[in-house]
């Protein structure tokens, strides 16, 4: 068996960020003194002209890009997530999303994962926050493959985006020749009949692991990666909770507010099954290492697989 | 346009603000009069714009940071063409496009603004992109002096006096009165002049209210290099309306019917000393 490729989705961001500069000659990246850690000082070093750093003035910083997104220019603003969505949320809402400015958000160091640093630098709010706001696209993608996907989609689509990068490396899972990234579909990556996985980010690889668990005991789990959580692929969860009956959502973020309100919204509407949301439970995380934190709070395989055992009894 | 001109329209200007703000029983008078004459003095002296091609890539740009003296903006746009004079009286209405506080929707606005401290960044923003893609275009930005109590404005001046964003010119409207009260009283961020020096910016100050010394400091903002200007224009809340002037109960106030028509009158009366001159 060949070892397990790891990258980190911020280190993804940096390079589609270098790659696409070559392409879109109106791509133009902000930072908030973060390039090294959000990795668009990649982008810095290849295109030097293209590139304003904001200091540590993260509102100020999305006010600029949608200034610059009005005179033509494809702006990217990073930060952490907490300070991109969380310190200057109402400035996306109000600079960037009510004159649906063609501005795009790109948030590293998401979710418990960031660690060492603890609860004030994990933002387990911020699919939450962007989500309420009206015409925003909130993407979280699970493995580099598709966060450089996510990051050409949201050059080729025009408004306001925001997509969420992980600072801990995580497992290539899409590194395949059909894979295809369309913004607003999920994607169905093992069928089941006996309960639905819906995960996003770097719970869609838990997910997995949880499935083939489960099947050691019997139990047939069918698992979505949901890598866009609005514009919500509501179809294919409907139709994998009217086989399954039941559903189970996981995601690096608060149960409050990101995919399993998501997902729970568009079944309360639909097809109303049972749901389990893991996920943070309207708790702050702690410092420790990732893979600790991870499995502490169970979203690792295990945890998962615990959990959704649990669920099933 | 000669000062007498810009005078006459400056209190057409007004007569729009007052009847807007009648007509939708509620809006922001007292900041939109103060800053009347500048608004006039923009769309119809200084910027490159276009009423009929509201649009066109090589406008000036303009900000209102102080998006809640939206009737002052509208009515300045109508006056210029933009719309229609008569649509003021729509202001805040359900259905209308003349929104409480300004939007991109609405001809001649180029940015949505209004939630305090955000316009400037837009409009920093707004003279980078013009920088980096070498295009000539100035941008303007009107700032409350209340506004400048949010901290975002002097992150957005930082980042403007550090890049050198010449083409950038800020109008801070000092009327000294903010919704509590005095700004003296409630918090203020005096002194501005240091404050913006501080960060790099060319200072100018003058009467709000002189069309001789707007003109010589937008004159001098436009031929200041590598530092962005701030005209730090001393004004009279409420300019032009009697019971208005230097009052901070009409921040935030309509007047009513027999309000309206003291305000008509004080306003008439300027009018036509103006046109016996």
């Amino acid at each position: 068996m060949s070892e397990v490729v790891k990258i980190a989705t911020r280190e993804s961001y940096g390079n589609a960020l270098k790659e696409l500069g070559a392409e879109f000659p109106n791509l133009v990246v902000l930072d908030a003194d973060l390039a090294a850690a959000t990795k668009t000082g990649v982008f810095k070093k290849a295109y030097p002209d293209r590139f304003f750093d904001c200091g540590i003035a993260e509102c100020n910083m999305m006010g600029i890009a949608a200034g610059l997104a009005t005179t033509g220019l494809i702006p990217f603003a990073s930060s952490f997530a907490m300070f991109a969505a969380g310190r200057a949320y109402e400035q996306v809402r109000n600079s960037i999303g009510y004159p649906h400015l063609n501005v795009k958000i790109g948030a590293t160091h998401a979710g418990i994962t960031v660690g060492e640093d603890g609860a004030t630098h994990q933002c387990n709010e911020d699919l939450a926050l962007m989500r309420t706001i009206p015409g925003m696209v909130v993407m979280c993608p699970s493995d580099d493959v598709e966060a450089k996907a996510a990051v050409r989609a949201a050059i080729e689509y025009e408004g306001p985006v925001y997509i969420r990068f992980g600072r801990a490396a995580v497992p290539v899972i899409n590194d395949r020749p059909d894979y295809k990234f369309e913004m607003g579909k999920g994607v169905l990556l093992k069928e089941g009949k006996d309960v639905t996985i819906v995960a996003t980010g770097i719970c869609v690889d838990s997910a997995l692991q949880a499935a083939e668990m489960l099947k050691a005991d019997g139990i047939d789990a069918e698992v979505i990666n949901i890598h866009t959580i609005k514009p919500l692929d509501e179809d294919i969860i409907v139709k994998s909770a009217t086989k399954t009956g039941k559903v189970v959502t996981v995601e690096e973020h608060s149960v409050i507010g990101g995919l399993g309100s998501a997902v729970c919204d568009a079944l309360c509407a639909k097809h109303p099954v049972p749901v389990k949301k893991l996920g943070m439970q309207d708790i702050f995380g702690e410092s420790g290492s990732a893979s600790a934190l991870v499995e502490k709070y169970h979203l690792d395989g295990k945890g998962v697989y615990a959990d959704i055992k649990d669920f099933l009894k | 346009m000669t000062n007498l001109e810009l005078q006459k329209m400056a209190n057409e200007v007004r007569k729009g603000i007052v009847t807007a703000v009648h007509s939708a029983k509620a809006g922001h008078p007292g900041g939109s009069l103060s800053a009347a004459d500048i608004y006039t003095y923009l769309y119809f002296e200084e910027m490159n714009i276009d009423p009929k091609n509201p649009n066109k890539d090589d406008r000036d740009r303009f900000v209102l940071s102080k998006g809640h003296t939206a009737p002052g903006l509208y009515s300045t746009l109508a006056n210029r063409g933009y719309f229609p004079v008569e649509d003021l009286k729509t202001l805040r209405k359900l259905g209308s496009y003349l929104q409480g506080h300004p939007c991109v929707h609405i001809p001649g606005v180029d940015m949505s603004s209004g939630s305090l401290g955000q316009g400037i960044s837009a409009a920093v923003g707004m003279a980078l992109g013009a920088k980096v893609q070498g295009k000539d275009n100035r941008v303007y930005c009107l700032v409350g002096d209340g506004e400048a109590e949010e901290g975002q404005v002097w992150e957005a001046a930082m980042f403007a006096g550090h890049r050198k964003l010449d083409n950038l010119c800020i109008i801070l409207d000092y009327n000294g009165l903010q919704i509590d009260g005095k700004l003296e009283e409630v918090c203020s961020a005096e002194p501005f002049a240091d404050k913006f020096k501080a960060f790099r910016f060319h200072v100018i100050e003058i009467n709000a209210h002189d069309f001789d010394e707007i003109r010589a400091a937008f004159k001098e903002a436009r031929e200041t290099k590598c530092q962005p200007t701030v005209i730090i224009a001393h004004s009279v809340k409420g300019k032009g309306v009697s019971f208005m002037e230097n009052n901070c109960g009409w921040h935030g106030k309509a007047p009513n019917d027999e309000e309206y028509a003291v305000a008509m009158a004080d306003l008439e009366k300027v009018g036509e000393a103006l046109c016996q001159k």
